[in-house]
């Protein structure tokens, strides 16, 4: 370990920007970003499976709801939203008083409402869009055991959907790690409020901004290993034999 | 036809041997328009009146300063954290912007004389008790600064380990988050403060904390002044000329006066108007 140290000081000496006090601001923000982004895909998901069905259910009342919520939610840019979390709370008299207000003091939880909001109306639409695309063959088989809707949705179509979801769901997932570099304007120290602050502090963009650019490249490449070797898994039967 | 041909070239022939005696002349004085780079607004230095026009103390006086060095001045607006690298990528020529002298800085632009330095000071809501030199009590509060300034490097410096510090794009959200309640505390450049924060009254809802802050010079350096790219130090020496100017006969004083009711200046020594 002292050898380790004694490494990398040597790696940084002569370097005015990348010393250990900024490279630890980069691992505090790469910790944010990683917790921010998890958590609002986790929610979001628990969020758009439910919705997803209701998506597409025969009843108005609850159909128009869910779409208007997941058009206002894809119609605006997230930063939008994320000041309209941020800074329109405060809009409401007395919050400073109430319960919610240990909430929504730190930047963080409203961070987290706005985009688990936003990635929750776009998952919801993946999976509506899968869901549809149910082939008419396994629904009609599934009649004809007699299953109740319910169980039908269960055992047949929501497996089916999330497997067919799995391509376009990676792509969101990799999305809202890009999009969550926005949380920086409401003082998070993400990964790019740590580039912004070596920026700032150094007057040295090329330096900080590309190095942070790796950081996010290092992140996307491990989800796009994780979901290839899920759809390698989930939609084998989809290869041809041998492939 | 060849009338037309000959006049032609007597035209170009004059235009080209105006173009090079202008040359000639100009080789001594290459910066006759300059554009400067602002940030805007950072009121009362500068802001926009009703028509769009920029006015304010360093507009007025950045006029006065190229008056006074026979140079054509054009303003630039550049938002804050963009402000030394537009510098760099000749966007313009000098940067007069309430920019402090720093160590940091000085690696990349060269600086006028200062021409003016203001404190800065902490800020909270009147009710709250805080004691800002005892460091104990201040554990888990919440201070809002605008990211990249001096003021930032203070208090990460200082207050680091203590402070939960809160970096803002501009100085306007920081005064929204403390108005809000998010903030216990902010540490802000007076004239921003004197300008977005009501607190120089008794009756006013927040307060100054403790004295004003103006030391150590190793952070909050020697005063503002304008920046210019290294290389040009010729125009750098024609504003510091223009600035010993304004302070020896009383124009800087009557400036101030007309913008502030608190001292700002910084008067420029003999030594290094005498240069």
């Amino acid at each position: 370990m002292e050898q380790l140290s004694g490494w990398f000081t040597e790696l940084l000496s002569g370097n005015l920007i990348f010393t250990a006090n900024t490279l630890s601001f980069y691992w505090d923000g790469l910790v944010t970003t990683v917790q921010l982004v998890f958590l609002c895909l986790l929610l979001g998901l628990v969020l758009a499976v439910p919705l997803a069905i209701g998506r597409g259910s025969k009843r108005r009342w609850i159909k128009l709801p869910i779409y208007a919520y997941t058009y206002v939610f894809r119609g605006t840019p997230l930063l939008i939203q994320l000041y309209l979390v941020y800074y329109g709370v405060v809009f409401f008299d007395g919050i400073q008083d109430s319960i919610f207000w240990v909430v929504f003091k730190q930047a963080f939880f409203p961070a987290l409402i706005a985009f688990t909001l936003n990635t929750a109306a776009y998952t919801t639409e993946i999976f509506h869009g899968a869901i549809k695309n149910t082939a008419k063959g396994e629904i009609e088989a599934a009649r004809a055991y007699g299953m109740s809707r319910k169980l039908m949705m269960r055992r047949i179509i929501l497996p089916s959907a999330f497997r067919r979801a799995l391509p376009a769901y990676g792509n969101e997932v990799i999305f809202m790690l890009h999009a969550s570099a926005v949380a920086s304007v409401v003082t998070i120290m993400d990964l790019t409020g740590a580039a912004y602050y070596v920026y700032a502090r150094f007057y040295a963009p090329f330096q900080a901004f590309i190095f942070v650019a790796l950081i996010y490249l290092c992140l996307t490449f491990s989800i796009m290993f994780v979901f290839r070797k899920l759809e390698k898994r989930l939609l084998a039967h989809l290869r041809p034999l041998g492939g | 036809m060849n009338k037309w041909i000959t006049s032609a070239l007597i035209v170009g022939g004059l235009l080209a041997s105006q173009v090079s005696s202008q040359a000639v002349a100009q080789d001594g004085d290459k910066h006759d328009a300059i554009r400067l780079g602002i940030d805007v607004p950072y009121e009362p230095f500068v802001m926009r009146d009703a028509d769009g026009q920029l006015e304010g103390f360093e507009i007025d006086l950045g006029n006065e300063l190229c008056a006074r060095a026979n140079l054509d001045c054009s303003w630039v607006e550049q938002s804050w954290d963009g402000i030394i690298p537009g510098l760099l990528a000749r966007k313009y020529d000098a940067i007069l912007s309430s920019m402090a002298i720093t160590p940091e800085r000085e690696r990349q632009v060269m600086f006028s004389l200062p021409y003016y330095n203001t404190p800065s000071v902490w800020i909270t809501a009147r009710d709250r008790d805080i004691d800002i030199d005892d460091k104990d009590s201040l554990k888990g509060l919440s201070v809002g600064v605008q990211r990249g300034t001096i003021r930032d490097v203070y208090v990460t410096q200082e207050y680091g380990d203590v402070l939960d510090i809160h970096r803002y794009g501009s100085s306007q959200d920081v005064v929204n988050d403390l108005k809000s309640g998010r903030l216990d505390l902010t540490f802000e450049d007076f004239p921003i403060a004197n300008d977005a924060i009501d607190f120089r009254k008794d009756d006013s809802p927040y307060k100054q904390l403790g004295d004003s802050i103006k030391t150590p010079t190793s952070i909050f350096g020697k005063g503002a002044a304008m920046a210019f790219r290294q290389r040009d130090k010729d125009l750098a020496a024609k504003f510091d000329k223009a600035i010993c100017e304004v302070y020896a006969d009383g124009t800087f004083d009557k400036l101030m006066e007309q913008y502030f009711d608190y001292d700002l200046s910084v008067r420029p020594s003999e030594k290094d108007c005498a240069k």
